[in-house]
């Protein structure tokens, strides 16, 4: 179990318990805790609805040419942008920060 | 107008399927999809991708899992309005149901199937905060008549195949074409890729990379559109027209008003046969909701199944249903199409 705190688009922070053993994503982890993340496609980096950006310096996996495609169809995408379902969630990710990408209209 | 016994809204895998059950017990459908093709998200999201948890196969591809329903409904000629939004719903005199479309288009049913997954496909909008403010006033998402943009200055955003196609297109109609893109790769077909890079290059058109469209400017129409770039910063380009094309993105849409009782974004129904509060409306599939849903084609499947056993008895209340499994009974399909 690692901490992982998301900042809602409201700019309210909030500190998550992540298990590291489930095979889950970070996406699916803030749907877990019921915070404003469609995860429309399910988690097939198809949908772009889990982007957010990674706020402190952390050393994610590259993000993979699907992903890059996909943040295409993204907005007001950054150095910083990644899609959470596309971040599995291991020991590495203690203290981990994002913030939720603003949604399109 | 187009009469029907079930109107099945979502031609999706489980809209398709319900045509099948339904056929079985006689039933015809008609299916209405704002999609021009049938196949929902399995066509329109995930086409090329395996899925592993249909039963009996032990791996199909989404888009040969919509060939395979087509080829299974085919016995009861189900009738297709495609390309056009179920808008409005009204009930009739006769207790039938009135669904209009986005194109005005007329149907009538006794029994309504929503199998509208995660709502209809529309363009994705950049939140920029004032963008509504010049839709029809310079923005348009989709391009219905490439002829509004002779001699205009028009500004693309986006990095897939369509960025591509109508900056390639509009360069020999628009004055002067700017594509917008995040990135200085991109993920279009190669020859678009390579056209875009050699229009560029012989000045044809302007390609701004590793850059976004972040605002919007003018008094009563578009006049500028702020484009920000990753190192250079944000400067405002004077411009006619602005196109941002970033694909497709479900939204529930009208279903929200049509008076049924809605739980985050789907609709409540009872298990025993998916029927919504609107007697006569069912929801199956991703759009309905209820303890313990999950949001698999399998399980739709199987509502759609059982919500067809109960718009039976709507439709033929005199008849007794008798259950025949298709072993016994084979598929008998319909002769011909509905008139």
């Amino acid at each position: 179990m690692v901490k992982i705190t998301v900042i809602d688009r409201e700019d309210q922070p909030h500190e998550l318990d992540a298990p590291t053993d489930m095979n889950m994503n970070l996406m699916e982890l803030c749907k877990a805790y019921e915070l404003p993340v469609e995860g429309t496609c399910g988690g097939m980096a198809l949908c772009s609805t889990c982007h957010c950006y990674v706020q402190n310096d952390f050393e994610l996996p590259e993000p993979s040419e699907d992903e890059e495609d996909m943040l295409d169809q993204a907005f007001f995408v950054e150095d910083n942008s990644r899609l959470g379902c596309q971040i599995k969630l291991t020991d590495d990710l203690d203290g981990l920060k994002v913030k939720l990408a603003p949604t399109a209209g | 107008m187009i009469e029907t016994d079930i109107l099945i809204i979502g031609a999706g895998p489980c809209g398709l399927f319900g045509v099948f059950e339904a056929g079985l017990l006689k039933l015809r459908c008609h299916l209405v999809d704002s999609l021009p093709q049938p196949g929902g998200q399995l066509t329109e999201i995930y086409p090329k991708k395996p899925i592993y948890d249909i039963p009996g196969y032990p791996s199909v591809l989404a888009g040969d899992l919509v060939k395979n329903l087509m080829e299974q409904i085919e016995p009861f000629k189900p009738g297709f309005t495609l390309g056009e939004r179920a808008e409005s719903i009204e009930k009739l005199e006769d207790g039938r149901f009135k669904l209009t479309t986005s194109r005005g288009t007329e149907h009538v049913a006794p029994v309504i199937f929503i199998a509208g997954g995660l709502g209809c496909f529309e363009p994705r909008k950049p939140p920029i905060s004032n963008i509504t403010d010049f839709e029809d006033k310079g923005v348009e998402y989709i391009i219905k008549d490439p002829e509004i943009y002779r001699d205009k200055e028009v500004v693309i955003a986006g990095g897939g195949d369509s960025a591509l196609d109508w900056t390639i297109f509009l360069a020999n109609v628009a004055k002067r074409v700017s594509l917008v893109h995040r990135r200085t790769s991109f993920r279009g077909a190669l020859d678009s890729v390579e056209k875009v890079q050699y229009l560029a290059k012989e000045g044809l058109i302007d390609l701004i990379t590793e850059a976004q469209v972040v605002g919007l400017k003018g008094a009563d129409k578009l006049e500028e559109v702020v484009i920000k770039h990753k190192t250079a910063g944000e400067k405002s380009q004077k411009t006619d027209h602005f196109i941002p094309l970033f694909g497709l993105a479900p939204k529930l849409g009208p279903i929200a008003e049509w008076g049924l009782n809605i739980t985050k974004n789907a609709i409540d129904v009872d298990t025993r046969d998916y029927s919504t509060n609107v007697p006569g409306i069912f929801a199956v599939g991703d759009i309905n909701n209820y303890p313990g849903k999950l949001k698999l084609i399998l399980c739709g499947f199987h509502e759609a199944t059982m919500a067809v056993q109960s718009a039976f008895k709507i439709i033929h209340p005199d008849q007794k249903l008798s259950f025949k499994y298709t072993t016994v009974a084979g598929v008998n399909g319909f002769e011909e199409a509905a008139a």
